[in-house]
């Protein structure tokens, strides 16, 4: 052992450890690694880079470099004047900006577009952050009471009456037309070879149309009153209030539970009333803007928010009753869905714009940016049917059958116990839907709407700025603001699917 | 005492309750009902308003109108079509278009979406990178932009006729859109084409008997020089005997256009690029998805066996990936024939746009016509999902065995 020790050529301590070699490490490493490993990856590198240098380059080229940044017509964008190859034309824009933006909404009301985004924009940014709290309030307020707000900011106008005249109105059209069917089968009793069954079927009709008849009576006799009384909103409001959460106080329980059902109710109607008085509803509100003057970006967020809000409803309706078990019912979503998820959203809006007004009566004109809308609601709904199903396949049966030993009906399991994990399920599925409704929101220019595409192209066609980079400066700018919506939605798509995920990963 | 078991309760009536209302019972039936009688009120409400309308337009319903004249042009035909034809010969050119137009687009799609599915799978970090700014860029961009952008921008921008971008002298590009060299059939065409069949037919048999013989006795058998001899040998031997089976029509520049050869018109071309362009980024996503389903011991498997690395990618990996690939390729497909009918934006003459748009402002026929041109689309998926529907089961019964 003393040996050993006195050795002098015996090391006490490890030798530290040398540096990696430059080659591996660091930037060269890396270089070395990922870019010049091998003949064939030299040769890619090379090629991806030639390829980047021949795109990237004579784009910014053309965006930055070679760009006009001022002038007042097309004089200013042309190589003889400018004095160089003229890349894109950006004074062009920025005479089209506002046409881009609001189409032809009359200037003195633009506020009201702008209004309108930023109330989009304070209720949609709490919805998407994970950690602010109230989601359900918001989502309300985002589904429900933004695009009321929204119709009459955007397209003004007032009301005439409340919940009252429009539940009267209803049963009444309702009425109407069963009286209406009743009667077409008893004049064809008088021809048909069956005459005896018609004749039978069509009086029970009428008995129930009657029937009905005198049961809305006393809500008809009402509104008429309420509408001869010169207050007819405000009187109509009150009545609706008393009776809606009369129904909130005892659908929550009665004397029992039903008081925190009383107090929201109240204060919803309270927070419709403060509304209703700083819009002004009930005398007029705003001055009516007709949708065909609306146009660019503004047409496209309507079209495409509209179509967010109205096919979520649809599409959990057309996906629960896939589900059902109801013979009918299952075999009507089925149709519905594979149909509308059959043909191109061209050849629907082609329907809602020529066969919808076919099939209304003659008198009911559709507005041309409703009927759009009506073709997107449904054709999106299929879609949003399809991904719910696939959350709703997604939930274990364990969930529905310990709510169902627990004693809930069928209702409360579905939208206390299933639908809520469901649909957080899928929540990148629905965005990334609506990331293609976004972008399928451009075919309304077809059918003669003018929104962000449909204003740009109208604007090639102004002679004032008629140059030979003015197609490419327009496609440019509409090109950005597309991908910087569809980008940012399909990022915070994948950072939810993260969110999502997170027990997964390790 | 009896102790004998009671006997269970009749099943029929169960039965029959089950399959008229489902689990929901009597209750589903009468759900039933009401959602019938509200179907038929709006079935009823349609009708009837939609038989108003149409007098009040003074417009006959029915099929009859595809027997009139069209008297219109269309300005790409694949069979003879003129001004004095029905408008059931426009459906048909309509739909022959669109045919054309999702075939062609379809090839393309598949060739470059598999490219920069390679790239975006490439070890290098640049293709990589090349990769996935295509196929961002490309997702996140309207289809309809990207088609009004080819055609209107970049194919706008194209020289006229006389000073078109010539390739090699044969074919030019110009604003008109591209002019290629048509073949015209000569004498020896026909023994041409049925060698080529006969060739093609052999070489399908070789090699299906070369792999019987490998997988029954193990016996392997190097086919491709027969098979080359067959496709390109046999046709080259009968043109020596039979003389040249086509000649070329050059395009000529005469005044402001071209004469002689055929013409892809610009429609087309910016239709095209943009459809395959724009479906190439979902496939790329679609491919690299599916090639990285497969699990990494199972190339590590293959060379362990032995095989080269293309062997392994060929027999091991790509069969397992097609799996996943294919359903979500289907699809694609299907989407590109749908959003072929955007041609109407840029006035291809496709199936909507000469029929759902021209034939309908000529004739009024809303309900027919639209019916006509969604009824196709839906033909079309519904072929489609039901082969899928089989190839789905056919691997799952694979996977099974």
């Amino acid at each position: 052992m003393t040996y050993i020790a006195s050795s002098s050529f015996v090391r006490h301590d490890l030798v530290s450890e040398r540096p990696a070699p430059v080659k591996t490490t660091g930037f060269i490493g890396w270089v070395r690694t990922r870019l010049f490993n091998s003949p064939t990856n030299i040769l890619l590198t090379i090629l991806g880079a030639l390829l980047l240098w021949f795109t990237i380059v004579p784009s910014v080229k053309f965006l930055m470099v070679d760009a006009v940044w001022s002038g007042n017509d097309r004089t200013a964008c042309l190589t003889e004047n400018a004095g160089f190859a003229v890349g894109a034309c950006w004074p062009y824009i920025q005479a089209k900006l506002p046409q881009l933006i609001y189409g032809f909404y009359p200037e003195a009301e633009r506020w009201r577009v702008n209004l309108t985004f930023v109330l989009a924009a304070v209720l949609l940014v709490p919805m998407l952050v994970p950690r602010l709290p109230a989601k359900g309030l918001n989502a309300g307020l985002f589904f429900f009471a933004f695009p009321v707000v929204a119709f009459f900011l955007l397209h003004g106008g007032g009301i005439k009456g409340f919940g009252l005249s429009w539940t009267a109105g209803l049963l009444e059209l309702f009425d109407d037309s069963i009286i209406g069917a009743g009667n077409v089968l008893l004049n064809l009793s008088k021809t048909s070879a069956i005459a005896p069954l018609l004749w039978v079927i069509g009086n029970l009709i009428m008995l129930v149309g009657t029937a009905i008849h005198w049961l809305v009576f006393p809500l008809i006799w009402l509104r008429d009153q309420i509408q001869g009384s010169g207050q007819s909103v405000w009187g109509d409001f009150a009545i609706t209030t008393v009776v809606a959460s009369l129904i909130a106080f005892i659908l929550g329980g009665g004397l029992r539970t039903g008081w925190r059902a009383l107090v929201s109710s109240i204060a919803t109607f309270i927070a419709i009333a403060i509304v209703i008085k700083l819009m002004g509803l009930d005398h007029g509100g705003l001055p009516v803007v007709q949708t065909s003057l609306w146009g660019g970006l503004l047409v496209t967020l309507v079209v495409s928010v509209t179509g967010i809000v109205t096919s979520l409803p649809i599409g959990i309706a057309l996906a629960l009753g896939r589900r059902s078990t109801i013979p009918l019912i299952r075999i009507f979503s089925i149709a519905f869905i594979e149909f509308w998820r059959g043909v191109p959203l061209i050849t629907v809006l082609f329907f809602a714009t020529y066969m919808l007004p076919l099939f209304l009566p003659g008198n009911f004109t559709v507005d041309g940016l409703v009927r759009a809308l009506i073709g997107i609601a449904l054709f999106t709904g299929a879609y949003q049917a399809e991904n719910v199903r696939g959350g709703l396949a997604a939930i274990p049966r364990g969930q529905g059958e310990a709510a169902a030993a627990l004693g809930l009906s069928w209702w409360k399991t579905t939208s206390l116990i299933v639908l809520p994990q469901a649909l957080r399920h899928v929540i990148p599925n629905l965005v990334n839907s609506f990331i293609s409704l976004f972008k399928d929101t451009s075919l309304v220019s077809i059918v003669a709407l003018f929104d962000l595409l449909g204003s740009l192209r109208a604007s090639f066609s102004d002679p004032k700025w008629s140059t030979p980079s003015t197609a490419f400066t327009g496609f440019a700018f509409a090109g950005i603001i597309y991908f910087i919506f569809c980008f940012g939605m399909s990022r915070y798509s994948l950072f939810v699917e993260h969110r999502l995920n997170a027990h997964r990963r390790n | 005492m009896s102790t004998e078991a009671r006997k269970p309760p009749a099943q029929i009536a169960l039965k029959i309750r089950r399959i008229l209302g489902g689990k929901a019972g009597w209750n589903g039936v009468a759900v039933q009902f009401a959602f019938a009688a509200i179907l038929g009120w709006i079935g009823y409400e349609i009708v009837s308003n939609a038989r108003a309308n149409l007098e009040n337009q003074h417009i006959a319903a029915g099929f009859g109108f595809l027997r009139n004249n069209a008297g219109f042009d269309v300005n790409q035909t694949l069979i003879s079509y003129t001004g004095s034809d029905t408008f059931l010969r426009v459906f048909v050119v309509g739909l022959l278009n669109t045919l054309v137009v999702s075939v062609v687009g379809i090839f393309f799609a598949t060739a470059i979406g598999f490219i920069v599915a390679l790239c975006r799978l490439s070890p290098n970090w640049l293709l990589s990178r090349v990769g996935e700014i295509y196929v961002e860029i490309i997702r996140n961009l309207p289809l309809l932009f990207q088609i009004l952008f080819w055609y209107l921008a970049v194919l706008a921008a194209l020289p006229n006729p006389r000073q078109s971008i010539s390739l090699l002298g044969i074919a030019f590009i110009s604003n008109r859109g591209l002019v290629i060299p048509r073949p015209i059939g000569e004498s020896g065409f026909e023994p041409f084409l049925a060698m080529l069949v006969l060739g093609i037919v052999v070489s399908l048999g070789l090699r299906f008997y070369a792999r019987r013989a490998l997988f029954q006795r193990g016996q392997v058998i190097r086919i491709w020089p027969s098979v080359l001899a067959l496709l390109f040998g046999l046709p080259l031997a009968t043109m020596l005997v039979f003389g040249l089976p086509f000649t070329f029509e050059l395009p000529q520049l005469k005044g402001f256009n071209f004469a002689g050869g055929s013409r892809i018109i610009p429609e087309f071309v910016a239709l095209t690029v943009a459809l395959s362009t724009y479906t190439a980024a979902f496939i790329a996503e679609i491919v690299r998805a599916g090639i990285l389903s497969v699990h990494k011991g199972q190339m590590e498997a293959g060379s362990s066996l032995g095989l080269s690395r293309g062997a392994t990618l060929r027999l091991i990996v790509v069969p397992q990936a097609m799996r996943v690939i294919v359903p979500p390729l289907t699809n694609q497909y299907l989407n590109l024939t749908k959003n072929s009918s955007l041609a109407v934006a840029i006035g291809y003459p496709d199936l909507v746009s000469v029929f759902a748009g021209t034939s309908l402002s000529q004739t009024g026929q809303a309900i027919e016509i639209i019916a006509m041109t969604m009824g196709v689309y839906l033909l079309i998926s519904l072929v489609t999902s039901a082969v899928m529907s089989v190839y789905g089961w056919r691997v799952s019964r694979s996977l099974g065995a």
